[in-house]
């Protein structure tokens, strides 16, 4: 079996689950914030009742990030909604806006506080929930109607995917990430490649990168149509694991004859910087050939591309040099936002760096105009901009206006970008 | 979910409509389980497509669309997982999205909300060969489309194991058919 297999199967107290299966299986968290809360609590009140209790008050993570930061009405009375359902349930996890516990992005903020664990099943109303799965779990999106579902029995019928298969291996080249990777993969199976699919990676190459890392590639897993990215744990996810949560978690790798719909091989010593021109995550070339298109703007952050470890390769680029166009820093959470003020790069904190290249002040941190939002949303493309962005998804209109253009790259090909107001790979600066 | 006959114009789109297209991210304030706001969720529906499409889906200052039948092709609804999505096209009177091929979450959101009839097509690309406007009438019981101007027929794939799941009319029915709820 594969290791989603093995997870699905334990949590749906069977002994096998094959791919097409359909289970019901146990969630060991839901986590859902402002956006598609409201919506999932108004299911469970209309299906289960006014007066009905969620499943298990400390399984349900209430994270409100996306419309933090703007006047719009309607995006505060949906957190005052949460707050609410907060109290009146005894929810223990909620991480409330304008206050010591607010911490910005979801997909940021679970593994941070310890609620991701290998071995487990993360159900969330977010497509990117599939990031999770770099700690060795089950974790995907869900829509708000399966989510009230589970809010009141903790239960979620689902079909087991297939698996599809990525070995990386080989060293990786400098100025070549974890983003390069997926937008390298995105590019070769297609926006769709893999409907419906479990995406496993593995490999030297994967073992090589950070657990924060692993999360920029399952995090794109999504943007191939995958319903969940898988990476086995080892020593380096145990260790994070552990730092974070002291709840106790089970381990599982994939057999060494399980089945895959698919098995791809790629030498990661032959990976370059690329870039996703628009308007499709597939739509994947490489920095170098695309060097003479000029860009308006970059921008640097959300869940793809906003944790610590993609504000310290831009930083590495941008030190001693200048942006040539606007850039925006927005740390997905707030233990980023504190890191890129202590992290130091030859003697100088990371906030530094930014402000002499002379980038934007850094924003709170949120989802901001990763996915464009309300029009006073910092950072949103509100005329016909072309942005460099280390976000995820570059469809019409998903970082504001219907006339502006997402170009994905990762933190260091867009800082690099920024040097010269051009897209650049960054080993031309 | 009781339309097996579903007849009227279709509105014709390309591949990988998004689901920021279907209902642009600042919309997302609204709650789709407030009747009001649900209203207002349709009329926004698939406004985010490029201005290059000159038919608009739901015209200004209506909420319903004229057009109950949305023609796409591969990997329509990806993107977000919102559910925001199925339900501004159903709040805008769509009935079903017909397409080669559906991005996962959406079409297990469809699923779960009962809005709309997600149904692929066996194989040629209908985006092509049909344009906005043209009238067709839907056997989900056959299996067929049928276009009425000319009167061809065209095979559906059958709707799979879900079929179950939305013949009780969604999760909860089904879990409640089964005993899993009460
Ligand atoms: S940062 Fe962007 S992709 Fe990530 S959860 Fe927020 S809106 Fe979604």
């Amino acid at each position: 079996m594969t290791i989603t297999e093995k997870i699905l199967a334990k949590a749906s107290g069977k002994k096998d689950a094959d791919p097409g299966d359909n289970i019901w299986v146990s969630a060991d968290i839901l986590m859902t914030h402002d956006v598609c809360g409201p919506g999932t609590i108004g299911v469970f009140k209309r299906e289960f009742g006014e007066d009905a209790k969620v499943w298990d008050r400390e399984k349900v993570v209430i994270i409100p990030d996306h419309y933090i930061f703007t006047a719009d009405e309607m995006c505060h009375r949906n957190v005052d909604t949460l707050r609410k359902f907060v109290k009146e349930q005894g929810i223990k996890y909620f991480y409330d806006p304008g206050t010591p516990s607010y911490s910005g992005v979801c997909h940021v903020t679970l593994p941070e506080k310890g609620h991701c664990r290998p071995g487990e099943v993360l159900f969330g109303t977010d497509s990117h929930t599939c990031t999770h799965g770099a700690l060795g779990e089950f974790a995907t999106g869900i829509g708000n109607t399966d989510a009230g579902f589970v809010m009141g029995t903790g239960k979620l019928l689902i079909k087991v995917p297939a698996s599809m298969k990525f070995i990386i291996d080989g060293e990786l080249p400098a100025g070549v990430t974890a983003k390069d990777i997926i937008l390298r993969i995105i590019g070769d199976i297609g926006v769709d490649g893999a409907t419906y699919c479990a995406m496993e990676f593995a490999g030297s190459t994967i073992e090589s990168l950070s657990v924060e890392e692993r999360m920029t590639i399952c995090n794109m897993a999504i943007e191939a149509g995958g319903k969940n990215g898988i990476i086995a744990p080892d020593e380096k996810t145990i260790a994070y694991v552990k730092s974070k949560t002291k709840k106790p978690f089970e381990c599982f790798k994939s057999d060494k004859d399980a089945k895959y719909l698919s098995v791809k091989q790629y030498d990661a010593s032959k990976f370059v910087p690329v870039v996703a021109m628009p308007f499709s995550p597939d739509n994947v070339k490489n920095a170098a050939d695309m060097k003479d298109f000029k860009i308006d703007r970059v921008y640097i952050g959300s869940c793809t591309g906003g944790k610590i470890e993609d504000f310290k390769m831009a930083a590495a680029v941008l030190a001693g040099r200048k942006v040539k166009v606007k850039t925006f820093i927005v740390p997905a959470t707030v233990e980023v936002e504190k890191a890129i003020s202590t992290e130091k790069i030859g003697g100088k904190t990371l906030v530094q760096i930014f402000e002499e290249a002379g980038c934007d002040k850094p924003a709170p941190p949120s989802c901001a105009a990763c996915l464009g939002g309300p029009v006073d949303t910092f950072g949103r493309c509100n005329n016909d901009e072309i942005c460099v962005s280390t976000t995820n998804r570059n469809f019409p209109g998903r970082m504001g206006s219907k006339g502006s253009q997402t170009i994905l790259a990762s933190a260091m090909t867009a800082a690099a970008s920024a040097v010269r107001g051009k897209i650049t790979d960054p080993r031309d600066v | 979910m009781s339309h097996h006959m579903i007849k009227g114009k279709v509105f014709v789109v390309g591949d990988n409509i998004d689901t920021d297209q279907i209902i642009p991210a600042q919309y997302l304030n609204l709650v789709p389980t407030n009747p009001e706001e649900y209203k207002k969720l349709g009329s926004y529906a698939l406004c985010g497509l490029p201005d290059k499409h000159k038919a608009r889906f739901v015209k200004d200052g209506e909420f319903k669309t004229e057009y109950p039948i949305i023609i796409g092709g591969k990997n329509f609804g990806c993107g977000s997982s919102r559910e925001h999505a199925p339900v501004a096209l159903g709040a805008a009177g769509t009935k079903a999205v017909i397409a080669n091929s559906f991005a996962r979450i959406f079409f297990r959101n469809c699923i779960a909300t009962g809005e709309v009839y997600p149904v692929e097509i066996t194989k040629e690309d209908l985006n092509k060969e049909l344009k906005t406007g043209d009238e067709v009438e839907i056997s989900l019981e056959r299996n067929e489309l049928k276009v009425i101007k000319t009167g061809k027929v065209h095979k559906l794939k059958d709707i799979g194991d879900v079929k179950e799941v939305i013949e009780s009319g969604g999760i909860f029915s089904y879990a409640r058919k089964k005993g899993m709820i009460k």
